[in-house]
């Protein structure tokens, strides 16, 4: 057994009332990839926030390479060599690749910065990790994988011996992750320790030595990766045996909405989308696959009433609609915004109103100008208890509910499209963002019954997981394109790889 | 916490003066207990109060319904003159009109010219994302300027001696007086039931909901199919109209006429009585008592020593920085490392 460099002992932290991290002991290793598994909520970033000096724990202790880490100081951190890759990159755009790493690790009162000595120790680390990157390019200028990479180069510059990564793969494409883990093992066999943490069970598998799993702040188990399954594993993250639905083959309808050589622009005049052909019949469910920022945004706001078209036609059921959400909820379209607490509800209204919002103006919660309060409060109840929203009842404010309950709201919401009536359409962006594994469960299995029961279903997804799971047809965004829709069985984990890169998925599609 | 909060801020604004009080050499004590007599301590007092409270339920009204949905309108001050303006014109123009049909029509007047100064800035935000907190701040001063204008050409009073003030309305169109020998009058029982009629509006209404969604999160709001710039123009609609009507009944209410300086700034104070009552409808009443009370009592305070009465605005300035700060720290905790 390697020594141990990075010791964590009974570190408990509170929000109020709620225990974030209870009583956790952990121990890292040297040369070892530690994974930290959990769902939302589950306490990884606050165990790791501690660790990195953002948050103060209540109680515990820390000690790094034998001595004790005092808490609440990143300084301190980095001093103690620990070393972060935050999810949500925290790098300059404008400045060059040896900008960035050098940015803070000059005295300010040195006249001249050292460039020459510290772009050769750049270079030198670079090539020992196998970390290839053009140092004089610019940051706005690379690929998301390339951006990551900086940013262990700039963690493993400042001395890192502990590197802790947040989510690393959320945002990259599967060859991306691919060459990360490839990357991750180099590191390690340099002697550097690595805490990962994810949700994700297949890459928790591949990348780790071991795995800590926790649960509601509480560390529920520690396993080897190699004495364990990813059945295992999802169990103990949740608590109970979880089975994901997984869709059957139906046959499609007609077609409800076609999207026909659509061109869009935003505000600043840059292209959205790029002349995007689509269609989705009834009870079929199209999944769109795609690094964020591709475009997939802009689809679902273009069918959902929040997007005009520059160019090119969007008919639902033959019918063209104005670009009014109003007009496309009045159609029966059942939208799930990607954003659900910015878009999704007012988090200052209460559930109850949130439940309604969307069909405030109809006969059946506004009379005479007033809103219809008691039937608005029997719709509300009849969605919270149909779709199984936990919270304190329809009076608090939608924003007191967690994201999975908030979800269900959503949900609940979109579907309910009026008396005895379904769907039309169901626009889902990102339905599952964010959520832990039984509220994924039960999202799709919504998806599915829509689906069932004669919906098109137009599902946006960066989880390629979710989308084989779920789709009849695959499209993949990039750059404001989307290729041409195939069923899924024609589709390989690679071919979707390539075309969410931009490389043409059409020649490897199988 | 939501409740305490303005009490908290009114007492630690008490503790601040205070301070001022004793610097000017007088006892903190008496000083307040003189302050407090003169704003509530009599029949009289209480009369003055509530003379002027009323153009300050009514601004505030404005201010609470536009902030309410984000829109920060700054300029009740100016609504409120142009709304003056607009009921003397109308009063002035010799309409064959019985009183029951004139007062109205002078009304509508005032709220429509408060509506129209503020439908600018409105259309400005919504339309080219123009800060309404600029706007609306400097038409202030080019509403009074116009009002100037008006007092000095088209609409002075060729028998007020030269000074700068219009024509007074006439007799019948002034409102009643509520007790005799004091100067309350009728235009408080209208405030009040505009306070009601907001609180209904706010609370009951498609409209209402409309607008505290838009206030709250415009995004959103617009995702759930809510035209948001209607709602956004509207809501400006009501608050410039709320803010001139504030201009007619203190024109047939107390003053009789326009001049140049009939309001001590309601419409900035009307700021603070929004805030102080947390944008709450109903608690612009109670906020808009407070402080008309406080500048009365302060008045009072200081022909009895030597306080000047600039302690009122003081008092009304520092209680609204104590809410803002109070308000905040209602959501927030600070921690100290």
């Amino acid at each position: 057994m390697e020594p141990s460099v990075l010791t964590l002992s009974r570190i408990t932290k509170r929000f109020g009332a709620l225990v974030a991290n209870d009583a956790v002991s952990l121990d890292l290793a040297r040369g070892e990839v530690l994974a930290l598994l959990g769902e939302n909520g589950a306490g990884k970033s606050t165990l790791v926030s501690i660790l990195f000096g953002h948050y103060v724990a209540d109680e515990g202790s820390i000690t790094a390479f034998g001595a004790p880490l005092p808490g609440g100081d990143p300084a301190a951190a980095l001093a103690a060599r620990i070393g972060m890759v935050h999810q949500h990159f925290t790098l300059a755009d404008n400045l060059t690749v040896l900008d960035n790493i050098l940015i803070g690790t000059e005295p300010l009162w040195q006249p001249f910065s050292r460039r020459r000595a510290a772009h050769a120790r750049v270079r030198e680390t670079a090539g020992r990790f196998g970390l290839a990157v053009n140092t004089h390019a610019r940051v706005g200028e690379l690929s998301v994988g390339e951006r990551q990479r900086v940013e262990i180069l700039k963690a493993l510059y400042r001395g890192a011996r502990i590197l802790i990564l947040d989510e690393p793969t959320a945002v990259l494409t599967p060859q991306e992750s691919r060459s990360l883990f490839a990357t991750l093992r180099q590191l390690v066999t340099e002697g550097l320790s690595i805490i990962f943490i994810s949700h994700k069970l297949d890459e928790v598998l591949a990348v780790s030595d071991r795995i800590a799993v926790l649960r509601n702040g509480r560390l529920v188990a520690t396993r080897a990766a190699r004495g364990t399954t990813k059945d295992e594993l999802a169990e103990l993250m949740v608590g109970r045996a979880v089975v994901m639905p997984t869709r059957e083959r139906r046959a499609a309808g007609a077609t409800v909405v076609a999207v026909s050589a659509v061109h869009a622009r935003d505000a600043r005049n840059h292209a959205l989308l790029d002349g995007v052909d689509l269609t989705v019949a009834a009870g079929e469910i199209v999944a769109i696959a795609g690094v964020a920022g591709n475009g997939q945004q802009a689809l679902a706001e273009l069918l959902s009433g929040m997007l005009a078209p520059e160019r090119g036609t969007v008919t639902l059921a033959g019918r063209a609609l104005p670009a009014e959400p109003r007009a496309w909820i009045a159609a029966r379209v059942a939208r799930i915004p990607e954003d659900r607490q910015a878009v999704g509800v007012v988090g200052d209204l209460a559930v109850w109103e949130n439940a309604i919002s969307e069909r405030l103006r109809t006969p059946a919660f506004t009379r005479a100008g007033f809103v219809r309060r008691a039937a608005g409060r029997v719709h509300a109840q009849e969605v919270v208890r149909r779709f199984d929203v936990r919270g304190s009842g329809i009076d608090v404010p939608a924003r007191s509910l967690s994201g999975g309950n908030m979800q269900k709201l959503i949900l609940g919401r979109a579907l309910s499209v009026g008396e005895g009536a379904t769907p039309a359409l169901i626009v889902a962006d990102q339905p599952t963002w964010g959520l832990d594994i039984g509220a994924v469960a039960y999202v799709h299995q919504c998806l599915l019954d829509a689906a069932g029961a004669g919906a098109a279903v137009l599902l946006i997804s960066e989880d390629l997981d979710e989308i084989f799971a779920l789709a009849d047809r695959i499209g993949v965004m990039h750059h404001g394109r989307l290729s041409p829709l195939r069923p899924a069985e024609a589709w390989t984990l690679a071919a979707i790889g390539l075309a969410m890169a931009g490389t043409d998925g059409a020649a490897h599609a199988a | 916490m939501q409740v305490a909060a303005p009490f908290a801020a009114i007492v630690f604004t008490l503790i601040v003066c205070s301070l001022l009080v004793a610097w000017a050499g007088v006892p903190v004590g008496g000083a307040f207990l003189l302050l407090l007599e003169g704003g509530f301590g009599s029949g009289f007092a209480l009369s003055e109060t509530l003379t002027r409270a009323t153009p300050l339920i009514l601004t505030g009204l404005a201010v609470a319904v536009a902030f309410r949905a984000k829109l920060y309108n700054i300029g009740a001050e100016g609504q409120l003159y142009v709304g003056a303006l607009a009921a003397v014109a109308v009063s002035g123009a010799g309409l064959p009109l019985p009183p029951a049909l004139l007062f109205p029509l002078m009304a509508a007047a005032a709220m429509a010219a408060g509506a129209l100064l503020l439908l600018g800035p409105a259309l400005l935000k919504t339309r080219f994302h123009v800060d309404e907190v600029v706007t609306t701040l400097l038409l202030n001063f080019i509403a009074l300027l116009f009002v100037s204008m008006m007092l000095d050409g088209p609409m002075k009073d060729p028998a007020a001696l030269g000074w700068p003030q219009s024509v007074a309305i006439p007799a019948e169109l002034e409102l009643p007086k509520l007790a005799a020998r004091s100067r309350v009058h009728s235009g408080l029982l209208i405030a009040l039931s505009l306070a009601m009629l907001v609180w209904v509006v706010d609370r009951f209404t498609a409209f209402g909901f409309e607008m505290r969604a838009v206030g709250a999160n415009a995004r959103a709001a617009a995702f759930a199919g809510m035209p948001v710039r209607s709602v956004v123009v509207k809501t400006a609609l009501l608050s410039g109209a709320l803010a001139g009507l504030a201009g007619c009944i203190e024109v047939a209410g107390r003053a009789g006429y326009v001049t140049l300086d009939m309001s001590p700034g309601y419409g900035y104070s009307g700021i603070v009585v929004a805030m102080l009552a947390q944008l709450n409808p109903i608690a612009v009443v109670a906020a808009a008592i407070f402080i008309a009370g406080i500048l009365v009592g302060a008045d009072s305070m200081s022909r009895a020593i030597a306080v000047p009465t600039y302690i009122a605005d003081v008092i009304v300035a520092a209680s609204l920085i104590a809410m803002l700060v109070a308000t905040m720290l209602a959501r927030y905790r600070v921690h100290w490392h």
